[in-house]
């Protein structure tokens, strides 16, 4: 069978943390009892009229900035007409034909190199209301008696990102959305929870023969609420495809829910009539034109890209490391601890395991004086590491109170034990002596188990290695 | 005991003053204007709630149904929000509170302002004070046959194509079409967003200044309005000196004017220049040509849009018989639209849908550029302009219904200067067939002051007698 | 061009009115009669001429994003049809 290339497009929802909603100025809000941060704007009722939220234009402008696009000299607002119970007025806001950013790329690192996503456009729009439906299987759509609408949400703003379908796996869909996801969450815009519905991610998906260059007839799959379901969900849908070519038939245009418990694929009834939004600018709202001095001002305030320190990261530690440190906000303490000459990799392992296990706030610590800590690792013992690591974030956290602590080095103690224990293992030291050099690790293993952790290791092994050798 | 008060005669001006000097008080003005209405609305029926409370220490005032008042039934004169009490107050609403001018009640309309008679409201027409067998204009009919009719000293209307101008011309009033953008549209139930502006109708030219002055300025929850470059000044000229007037052709001879408008229009016109203004006849070549046809697109384009809220999900009226929410939607909304409404939703969700965008809407937005350009030319060279506000006078009921584009011909005049978000003023100039004329006044953005002083030199030169002769027996 | 019956029933769908049998009728030929007259602005040639959509020239009108207060719950569900469970209640969109 000849092999097929999956073309996967992104449209992707990020629910911005502003304070109040993109039209009116109810309090944004999360799990509030029902329908008590709503007004006459968010509820429709007739005559009122929305009034856009500075920041959210602000921000997303801002994120426009940091991934390259084309910010609008004048942007719209447009209204989407539609009829739903969650969109009290009977059409959406959005942005239809001037939006505030357009273009703009992310680089994405991987194992085969570094992939660039073109971003088709990022604009804003307010989200939906929430609704309950009731009478059915476990509150789903279908077999549903009737539904409640509870409109606390709607009216947040919401950033919509569109990419261009330059994502050729499942694989690189997921860690698209995952530097994304970085990028929205280091600009300070969105707390970007798919948990928690402020991130979500649609993708259109169609497969084409390898080294083709049509666009097929494409399916859309929505609702996929964390990374790994968005990575099984498309996995899924690009294996059906290819699956319904193989057999000789033509794929329809459909759309998906992903069910991840049972990994499996269910379509949207398609009865619904072909969608025709007529868009046309929202009169009830004037045109944006972003002035120099607010571009100056956002530029100033992006931080360096997670991609670019991702990139930076990755050709020595590996794309997993790299991308844990940097979505762990690790990567910046990471960088100055390398500086002061600690070694990447233990440095990597330090700030994943133990600095994480004791919560320690990266920003708090003080660099040189835990890479010292780092450095001296091997020479220390594992209470006094432990207890470095957890001190690393006060203010009068001193590598030296650590690295002095004494281990036990005296020969003259640790002689003794390792002729008992070299006693009391013949087999594996005749193994050594065989050859079987690994087995070092066991010695000293073991001298570190009698001694309770406080022998210095470096210390032991140069007296095992001496005892088995002479 | 019947009131001293004479309600067909009382200027809004006039009525401040008693109060002032202590003559009357509040609620005596607003239980005389409750009498007449008692008195004379179940012939005419310009209301359709009267609020029997006096609150407030003013004027009382007649306020139209497309405006949201907390607490008081508001139904933009549709049967789908029947039984709809508003929670919050519009901003036109809550400014007339701030200057203490108790509400009489809300008045008749046509439904969803869509329409020139009233004929089209979903609570029955409303009748015209000087001949109960003609309509009153529209949308605004209501306010207007309540002003006209004594039943209260001032009103609010609103006008999206010319439902002040219109209904004022028929009733023998004055009203203002403010500056798009000078009043705020927030709780003005939306027929067409970058259309619609509240004015006042009113007795005399001195009343309309001061009822603008209260309801104008910049909200800030309305993103298209502005604060008024200049304050609002109460007009004293006398005469019309120094002015420039425009006649443009095609507005003062448009097919369908009826000789005894065109003549009285003439003769005021005449009266311009015997009160000293430079009077030169113009030229509007597209914007008279056009301008019907463009705001039929772009009118019901925005209402197919704005009347899409009444769902039935959150007020308003909800079919009983819906199994699903699209039947629900679907009948709740078929129940509760008159034809009008529907009428225009059906064209403006065609002019908008895919393929027919750009020949239509997008089309005629370009055409709304082409009137805003060829008025504001005009202006360069003229201070105003100047046209019969309606091609005739009140037409029986009835009389238009049938044809739903004979009835949108009523706005020929009023509609092209509306489409450049130009201020107008009609006032009464005469009478034809006994039945008032109104001439349109027309200037530049913003020039609400010039158009205050130019109606008012007008108006004394004119002394119209704004009370119905039919009424005059009972006018004291 | 002439609205047909299916375009009739296509727009009312699309603005989700039920409409009757007789409405379908008398509308078709209303909105024939309407749609050409309307159709009189494809007369003119306005390929250079830029479209309006406000009256005033307004731009970057937007508000802080400093809280107000909202409606009680009571408010917001005074009008309401049907409600339960503080939610506004509708049918099932099945």
């Amino acid at each position: 069978m000849s092999s097929w290339e999956p073309v996967i497009g992104l449209e992707i929802h990020v629910q911005l943390k502003t304070r109040t909603k993109m039209f009116c100025r109810c309090e944004t809000s999360f799990g509030l009892e029902p329908n008590t941060r709503t007004c006459p704007v968010c509820l429709s009722h007739p005559g009122a009229l929305p009034v856009a939220n500075a920041q959210a234009i602000e921000w997303t402008i801002k994120f426009g900035l940091a991934v390259g696009c084309k910010v609008a000299a004048r942007a719209l607002f447009a209204r989407k007409n539609y009829f739903y119970q969650d969109l009290p007025k009977g059409y959406q806001i959005s942005q239809f034909e001037a939006p505030l950013c357009v273009g703009g790329h992310l680089v994405v690192p991987g194992p085969e190199g570094e992939r660039e996503i073109r971003l088709n456009r990022a604009h804003l729009e307010e989200d939906a209301a929430k609704t309950i439906h009731v009478g059915g299987v476990e509150g789903r759509i279908v077999g549903a008696e009737h539904s409640l609408v509870d409109f606390n949400r709607g009216g947040t703003p919401l950033m919509e990102i569109v990419t261009e379908p330059d994502i050729h796996s499942a694989e690189e869909a997921k860690r698209f959305l995952q530097l994304l996801r970085q990028t929205v969450v280091e600009l300070g815009i969105s707390d970007a929870e798919m948990e928690k519905g402020t991130l979500r991610c649609d993708a259109n998906i169609s497969v084409r023969p390898a080294g083709a260059s049509e666009l097929r007839t494409r399916c859309e799959l929505k609702n996929m609420n964390s990374f790994n379901f968005i990575g099984r969900g498309i996995e899924a849908e690009i294996e059906r495809q290819k699956k319904v070519y193989a057999s000789g038939g033509e794929v329809k245009q459909e759309t998906y829910d992903f069910d991840a418990a049972s990994g499996t694929l269910t379509a949207h009834r398609s009865k619904e009539e072909a969608q025709d939004y007529r868009y046309f600018p929202e009169p009830d709202l004037v045109p944006y034109e972003p002035g120099p001095e607010l571009i100056e001002r956002l530029k100033a305030e992006i931080p360096e890209s997670p991609g670019v320190r991702l990139a930076r990261l990755e050709s020595v530690l590996g794309y997993e490391t790299a991308l844990k440190l940097v979505m762990g906000g690790l990567d910046g303490l990471y960088e100055k601890l390398v500086g002061e000459g600690a070694e990447a990799k233990a440095v990597a392992n330090v700030l994943m395991n133990e600095l994480t296990a004791a919560g320690i706030e990266p920003a708090a610590v003080n660099p040189s004086e835990l890479a010292k800590v780092i450095k001296e690792r091997s020479n220390m013992q594992r209470a006094a590491f432990t207890d470095a690591i957890a001190a690393s974030g006060t203010d009068s956290f001193a590598a030296i109170d650590f690295i002095s602590r004494g281990a036990i080095s005296d020969t003259s103690e640790l002689e003794p034990l390792i002729e008992r224990i070299l006693a009391a293992n013949p087999g594996q030291v005749e193994q050594y002596r065989g050859g079987k050099e690994g087995l070092l690790g066991f010695f000293v293993g073991q001298v570190m188990k009698e001694t309770g952790g406080k022998a210095n290791a470096k210390v032991v092994s140069e007296l095992v290695r001496a005892k088995l050798c002479s | 005991m019947a009131s001293a008060i004479d309600t067909l005669r009382l200027t809004a001006e006039a009525a401040m003053g008693m109060i002032e000097r202590g003559e009357t008080s509040a609620e005596e003005l607003h239980r005389a204007y409750l009498d007449a209405i008692a008195e004379r609305d179940s012939e005419i029926h310009a209301y359709l709630k009267v609020v029997e409370e006096c609150q407030g220490s003013g004027v009382p005032i007649a306020i139209k149904d497309v405006i949201t008042t907390e607490g008081i039934e508001t139904t933009a004169g549709s049967k789908i929000l029947a039984g709809y009490v508003p929670v919050f107050d519009s901003t036109v609403a809550a400014k007339l509170k701030q200057a203490g001018l108790p509400a009489l009640g809300k008045t008749n309309m046509d439904e969803f302002a869509m329409g020139s008679s009233t004929e089209n409201s979903g609570y029955g027409p409303t009748r015209n004070p000087w001949d109960l067998e003609r309509v009153p204009g529209g949308s605004s009919g209501g306010s207007a046959a309540a002003v006209a009719g004594g039943m209260a000293p001032w009103a609010l209307g609103s006008d999206t194509g010319g439902s002040i101008k219109q209904p004022a011309s028929l009733c023998g009033l004055v009203g203002l079409r403010p500056t798009y953008g000078t009043v705020s549209r927030y709780g003005i139930i939306a027929f067409a967003s970058s259309l619609d502006q509240v004015g006042p109708i009113t007795k005399t030219v001195r009343d309309c200044a001061l009822l603008y002055r209260v309801i104008a300025g910049r909200d800030p929850l309305d993103s298209t309005t502005v604060e008024l470059p200049t304050p609002v000044e109460l007009p004293e000229a006398r005469d019309l000196k120094g002015m420039r007037i425009g006649l443009p052709r095609e507005m003062n001879e448009a097919e369908g004017i009826t000789p005894g408008v065109k003549a009285e229009a003439e003769k005021a016109i005449e009266l311009c220049r015997e009160l000293g203004a430079e009077v030169e006849e113009c030229s509007l070549p597209l914007s008279i040509e056009y301008g019907l046809a463009c705001y039929y697109l772009i009118a019901p384009a925005e209402a197919s849009s704005n009347l899409a809220r009444f769902d039935g999900v959150r007020y308003g009226h909800r079919s009983k018989d819906a199994t699903s929410l699209i039947d629900m939607y679907e009948r709740s909304r078929d129940e509760g639209f008159g034809d009008e409404p529907k009428r225009r939703i059906m064209i403006g969700t065609y002019a908008l849908s895919a393929g027919y965008y750009d020949a239509f809407y997008g089309q005629a937005q370009k055409v709304r550029t082409v009137i805003a350009r060829e008025h504001a030319a005009l202006f360069e060279r003229f201070d105003l302009i100047v046209s019969p506000t309606s091609p005739t006078v009140a037409f029986k009921l009835g009389e238009k219904t049938h044809d739903p584009l004979a009835m949108y011909a009523s706005d020929i005049l009023t509609i092209p200067p509306n489409m450049a978000g130009l201020p107008g003023l009609s006032i009464p100039c005469g009478l034809s067939e006994g039945l008032p004329v109104g001439l349109q006044l027309t200037g530049p953005q913003f020039s609400e002051n010039v158009l205050f002083r130019a109606a008012h030199a007008l108006e004394r030169a004119l002394e119209f007698d704004f009370v119905p002769p039919r009424l005059k027996g009972e006018s004291r | 061009m002439p609205i047909s019956r299916e375009e009739v029933l296509h727009v009312a769908k699309l603005a989700r009115l039920a409409l009757s049998e007789e409405e379908v009728e008398r509308f078709q030929e209303q909105l024939n009669a309407i749609l050409e007259a309307v159709g009189k602005v494809s007369e003119l040639d306005l390929v250079d001429v830029p479209p309006t959509s406000h009256p005033l020239a307004l731009v970057n009108v937007v508000d802080r994003d400093e809280p107000r207060p909202s409606l009680t719950l009571e408010q917001a569900l005074a009008n309401a049809p049907e409600s339960e469970a503080d939610a506004f209640r509708v049918p099932a969109s099945g």
